[in-house]
């Protein structure tokens, strides 16, 4: 079978998690041997993947630990007796 | 891997033995995961905060019933996604949510943006807050059910069958969201990322 483009966009998500069968996987990376666009689409959206997953794209909000741990200490402290009955 | 789990077996058997200070040091690892999964659900990063900690809490007080068929990490994103959804319940209407629900069946377009001049972002480009926001933007923007299995999987690394285990789907549909939550952010920020990094002269590529 000779894949087409639209048909390597259907699988691109699972060709970048690996997760395509080998006779797939082969027809596939030999379309993107000669495909510009399917290799610039595949390309990009591994990188977008890259980025989005990066630490500092999503950061923390400042103070965010400490204040999830002062809650945390309050309600160890708090709950030392209740915990205890069980 | 399996040391850490080992060590993470026996910090929750203590814990639950009575050293609950030690939750402390279980939760650490876990902390930026809670909260993109509350994240991907509410709406604002100060409803996120509250509901993270929430959720934080919750599995303080749970740790007992957790069960090691299960791995941590899956336990904590079930309770994390439910505070979320909690959260959101509380704020906005019944009628919105069942729109939403019906999304799903909704055939989009789900076609990336083609291209042939494509360069490579580098990491260091994280350091431009424009960027930042831009990846921040995008991801925010994604319909709810796209975002949230895009979060477990692509932001917290989560695997297909954890990622339904916690949002309570069959690991098709997970495969199928994330494939479209995938497709739209490259649709969406391949504009933006060509104007960020313009093409070189002369460099065209012609294979991989």
């Amino acid at each position: 079978m000779k894949l087409n483009c639209k048909h390597v966009w259907e699988h691109i998500s699972e060709f970048i998690d690996g997760s395509v069968d080998a006779q797939l996987r082969a027809e596939i990376e030999r379309h993107l041997e000669h495909c510009e666009i399917c290799s610039a689409i595949l390309d990009s959206t591994r990188n977008i993947l890259i980025l989005t997953a990066d630490d500092r794209t999503f950061e923390l909000p400042v103070g965010f630990s400490e204040r999830l741990h002062e809650r945390l200490k309050k309600e160890i402290e708090g709950s030392e007796p209740e915990l205890k009955k069980k | 891997m399996q040391a850490a789990a080992t060590k993470e077996a026996e910090l929750i058997r203590r814990i639950v033995a009575g050293e609950k200070e030690l939750f402390h040091e279980l939760i650490r690892p876990y902390e930026r995961m809670v909260y993109l999964t509350v994240l991907s659900i509410v709406k604002n990063e100060t409803d996120a905060e509250d509901a993270a900690q929430e959720a934080v809490i919750n599995a303080y007080r749970h740790l007992d019933s957790f069960r090691a068929e299960s791995k941590f990490s899956t336990w904590l994103t079930t309770i994390a996604i439910n505070e979320g959804r909690k959260r959101l319940r509380k704020a906005k209407s019944a009628a919105e949510e069942s729109l939403e629900e019906a999304a799903e069946e909704k055939e989009g377009d789900y076609t990336p943006a083609p291209l042939t001049d494509w360069r490579e972002i580098p990491l260091e480009a994280l350091e431009r807050r424009e960027l930042r926001e831009a990846l921040r933007r995008a991801v925010a923007s994604l319909p709810e059910i796209y975002k949230q299995v895009f979060t477990l999987r692509d932001l917290e690394n989560l695997n297909t069958e954890e990622t339904a285990e916690a949002l309570g789907l069959t690991a098709g549909v997970v495969k199928v969201r994330l494939h479209r939550a995938r497709i739209l952010l490259q649709k969406q920020l391949v504009p933006f990322l060509k104007t960020a990094a313009p093409a070189r002269k002369g460099l065209f590529r012609r294979a991989l």
